[in-house]
């Protein structure tokens, strides 16, 4: 079930966009998240739409399985549906009955803030499917790198993260494991009330909880076994340079973000939203 | 002989017993006055039933521990000097039970590539090394896939790779195969054995399946903290009930010409190998 989401996990194909340096991704992806919410008409959205489209084909993840990845949200999207229709009191009204109301306003608002939210996830998606989670976090500490002046401990947070991610499908198969010893001992997490079922869950936590620091201390041994001694003094198998695609990358997306900016404002073409 | 790679002098090690509370309140002793030594490219093998102290000692090799008394010798440098601690690490290897904790990296060769990185051993030596390391394991067609997706005999080899990659001159197994099938168990050992000839590493290679340590060039029996017994394969395997003393399984063949032998055939002590006893019983009369 967990295994499902397909949100946030590594689509391996061979596109421009999964060669780019994990740095620009990162920041376009920021970038771009930002410009969505830059612009307040219509052919902001046109290019929006155009821009994410475009990025979606040079990526080369085929639309399904991006789609495949919303469904997983699609009870956050609801929720802002409703929130906005029915919360949101401006203009005309459209739809009366008891306690519920929607102006035009109102739905107009939900309609744009999905459009918005749907971007926003699909966006980043598309950053996380075409970056290894390797990438992702040597991106992240180059990026911070500066914070450790700071003495913010980058590296030690990147290697964390790295490592969270190598054992987060090893704990989901431990889970499942610990699960199934449980029910084979009669142990019944399916019926009852919340409390109920939330009691049933210690059973599984507690061994899972056991494991995972064993794990967690075995690891630390064999980092230590292999000479790990923090990120002074380190090299990398993948460093990271600015090669000239990227540097062309970080230029559309600025003309881009400029772009809608300016279109979305002083474009007269279209109605105004808000 | 050539040199000494790893030696142990009257080594002891205890274990601090702690209350509930973190105030130490005993020690026990998990390893007792134990001498050893390994010479360079030597095939070693630490025999004992479980709690016996193979694993204590192991950790010694590496200095994940340092002893409480007594000495070890990692390649000619004491192991309780801080400033050797790191050249201690990259010259004895070491390799866990378990495939799973051991491993780093979210891919093969991201994984065999972090022991070099940590050294700082410049990038384009990085990937030479990894390239090298999975060839030599066997496993340069899986490097990049997810160490997730592999068997455990896969993992183990990804792991010894690991190590390889550091280019050490000493490797320490501590039961490698203890989580394994019989298949992942000879894929893991037959790795070894060709490191072992090709690399001309030392291998000491902590066990309980005997079967394991019939081609060592020495073997130690551990029980309770003390080396018991030690010698070559055919030495120890002669002493068959001291061997069940220990709590430790004889290999079937080995069991069966000791049974034969008190029977009253005349079989020497010390059988290793199913061919070798058929021969002998082949040329009785
Ligand atoms: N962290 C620890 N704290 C206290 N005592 C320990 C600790 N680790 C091991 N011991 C004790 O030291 C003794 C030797 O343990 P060790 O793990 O070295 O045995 P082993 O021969 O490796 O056994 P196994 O075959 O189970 O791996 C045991 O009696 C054990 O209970
Ligand atoms: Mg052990």
């Amino acid at each position: 079930m967990i295994r499902d989401i397909t949100i946030g996990q590594y689509y391996p194909a061979k596109s421009v966009l999964h060669r780019l340096d994990p740095r620009v991704k990162l920041v376009s992806t920021l970038l771009y998240l930002i410009s969505l919410f830059l612009f307040k008409s219509i052919p902001g959205y046109i290019m929006a739409t155009l821009f994410l489209f475009g990025v979606i084909r040079v990526s080369k993840v085929p639309f399904k399985h991006i789609v495949k990845g919303l469904r997983a949200v699609v009870m956050l999207l609801m929720i802002t549906v409703i929130f906005n229709l029915f919360l949101t009191r401006d203009g005309a009204v459209l739809f009366h009955k008891w306690i519920f109301t929607i102006t035009e306003g109102g739905l107009r608002t939900a309609v744009y803030m999905t459009i918005r939210l749907i971007y926003l996830i699909i966006g980043s998606s598309l950053m996380t499917f075409t970056t290894t989670p390797n990438e992702l976090t040597d991106g992240i500490e180059k990026l911070l790198y500066p914070l450790n002046k700071l003495h913010v401990p980058v590296h030690e947070v990147a290697m964390m993260m790295s490592i969270a991610l190598r054992f987060i499908p090893i704990l989901l198969e431990e889970t499942d494991k610990i699960m199934k010893a449980q029910i084979a001992r009669g142990a019944d997490l399916e019926s009852g009330n919340m409390i109920q079922r939330a009691k049933s869950m210690i059973p599984i936590l507690v061994p899972l909880f056991v494991s995972a620091f064993r794990r967690a201390n075995d690891l630390a041994m064999a980092m230590e076994a292999r000479c790990y001694r923090g990120g002074e003094g380190r090299t990398k198998m993948n460093p990271l340079h600015y090669k000239t695609r990227d540097r062309i990358a970080y230029i559309v997306v600025i003309v881009y973000v400029i772009g809608v900016f300016f279109v979305g404002r002083y474009v007269p073409l279209g109605i105004w939203i808000f | 002989m050539g040199r000494t790679m790893i030696q142990t002098e009257k080594l002891i090690y205890e274990y601090e017993r702690r209350d509930e509370e973190g105030n130490v309140v005993g020690t026990s002793r998990a390893i007792d006055r134990v001498d050893l030594e390994a010479v360079e490219g030597q095939f070693i093998a630490i025999l004992g039933h479980n709690g016996s102290g193979k694993s204590t000692l192991a950790k010694h090799m590496n200095a994940i521990l340092v002893p409480t008394g007594g000495t070890m010798w990692v390649d000619g440098r004491n192991t309780k000097e801080l400033e050797e601690l790191w050249n201690v690490r990259q010259s004895a290897g070491m390799v866990f039970q378990n495939p799973d904790n051991q491993i780093i990296g979210t891919v093969v060769e991201e994984d065999v590539g972090f022991g070099p990185e940590n050294l700082g051993v410049p990038t384009d030596e990085i990937w030479k090394r990894v390239e090298e390391s999975l060839k030599a394991v066997g496993m340069i067609s899986y490097r990049h896939h997810s160490p997730n997706k592999l068997s455990g005999g896969q993992k183990q080899r990804v792991a010894i790779a690991g190590v390889v990659a550091m280019e050490p001159k000493c490797i320490v197994l501590d039961e490698p195969t203890a989580m394994l099938d019989p298949v992942g168990r000879k894929e893991v050992l037959k790795t070894v054995q060709k490191l072992r000839e090709k690399k001309g590493v030392t291998v000491i290679l902590i066990t309980h399946y005997m079967e394991e340590v019939i081609d060592a060039d020495k073997i130690y029996v551990m029980d309770h903290g003390h080396i018991v017994m030690e010698g070559t394969p055919k030495e120890i395997f002669s002493r068959v009930d001291e061997l069940k003393s220990y709590r430790l399984d004889v290999p079937q063949v080995t069991l069966l010409a000791d049974e034969l032998k008190k029977r009253g055939l005349a079989i020497p002590e010390g059988i290793l190998r199913k061919e070798e006893l058929v021969n002998y019983l082949c040329q009785l009369d």
